[in-house]
């Protein structure tokens, strides 16, 4: 690992690759070399069951202005789903 | 130096390496043919993991004249893609630094125990590889050689050392018995030029042999012709201080 960068939170929830759908129990989040964008650096999410083979994962890699922009999005929505009582606690 | 009037050929494959806490691992393996004797070289593997480039590598090190071994520092973690494992490692924040010395000392004993292999037997690394080949240089005993290209986090802050990185690499530096090729790019975040700096600042206190090349234009691994930060200008004068080094480190020439 080139930035050590990197961090794992247990979660609950479904992600689709192609037509399959798989649950998923772990998303590590990291701010390191990408393997697919053309970016030094990317902040990639692996959505991943760890009861699963490396393979089984839900990857995204996005530039730092896209992940930044994506946070406060879901910050948005959330407190929106709260106001609006649709969020169970 | 190749001419084209002379024999050329190599076997490559997968073998299997006892390793740190006499785990089995895979390693990629890749020499030329005939009695030899030959130089040997371990390559460590970046961060993207052990992938396509790093085979291809190995093979390079080979037509070049090198016994080369690569192990797979990301073996016990699965089996899939490079990158899938990569970054299945990437989440649980790497290997740690004894099980990368376990894995690399394992390697270069191989390497020595061959009888085709000279006795003199180098270190090359590329990212987290090259911050791995500095401290296997210091902490191995063995080492002929060591290629450092764009090795980051070998200097680190307090705040930096980790349960797996316990220790920056830079403090080993008293250690280091043997020649340093350092290939940076001017550009690259890690290392910093000021990090180059106080790297090279490090060996000199030390009285170490070492070279440094430091490139405008480049930035982190500029070598690695499938990524975007691919420069070619720098990189095929990188890959011939590579080579003039190791020839005169391992080879004698």
């Amino acid at each position: 690992m080139c930035t050590m960068i990197s961090q794992q939170l247990n979660i609950s929830g479904s992600g689709k690759a192609g037509s399959d759908w798989t649950r998923v129990d772990l998303v590590c989040v990291s701010f390191d070399h990408p393997f697919n964008m053309p970016l030094e650096y990317t902040l990639n999410l692996d959505f991943t069951s760890q009861a699963g083979t490396p393979g089984a994962r839900l990857a995204v890699e996005l530039d730092a202005a896209s992940a930044r922009q994506l946070v406060q999005v879901i910050q948005e929505v959330m407190q929106r789903a709260q106001a609006g009582g649709f969020v169970a606690e | 130096m190749y001419t084209t009037d002379q024999y050329e050929g190599m076997l490559a494959e997968t073998v299997i390496l006892p390793a740190y806490h006499a785990d089995l691992i895979n390693a990629y393996f890749a020499r030329p043919l005939g009695t030899g004797p030959f130089p040997g070289m371990v390559l460590i593997h970046h961060m993207p993991g052990w992938d396509e480039w790093y085979r291809e590598t190995t093979r390079k090190f080979a037509a070049h004249g090198y016994i080369t071994l690569c192990p797979n520092l990301y073996f016990r973690d699965g089996h899939g893609t490079p990158e899938d494992v990569a970054a299945k490692v990437r989440g649980a924040g790497g290997v740690s630094d004894e099980q990368v010395l376990g894995d690399v000392g394992a390697a270069l004993a191989m390497l020595l125990a061959l009888p085709y292999v000279s006795g003199k037997v180098g270190v090359f690394g590329t990212c987290s590889g090259g911050r791995h080949a500095y401290l296997s240089a210091c902490r191995i005993p063995g080492f002929a050689s060591i290629v450092d290209c764009w090795g980051g986090r070998v200097v680190m802050t307090p705040e930096e050392l980790t349960p797996k990185q316990p220790v920056a690499p830079l403090d080993y530096t008293a250690d280091l018995a043997c020649p340093l090729l350092g290939i940076f790019g001017n550009d690259d975040h890690s290392p910093t030029p000021e990090q180059v700096d106080q790297l090279e600042e490090t060996l000199k206190r030390h009285g170490k042999d070492y070279e440094f090349h430091r490139y405008d234009g480049a930035g982190h691994g500029f070598f690695y012709h499938n990524r975007p930060n691919f420069r070619q200008e720098q990189a095929v004068d990188g890959w011939q201080k590579v080579f003039a080094f190791l020839d005169r480190t391992l080879k004698g020439a």
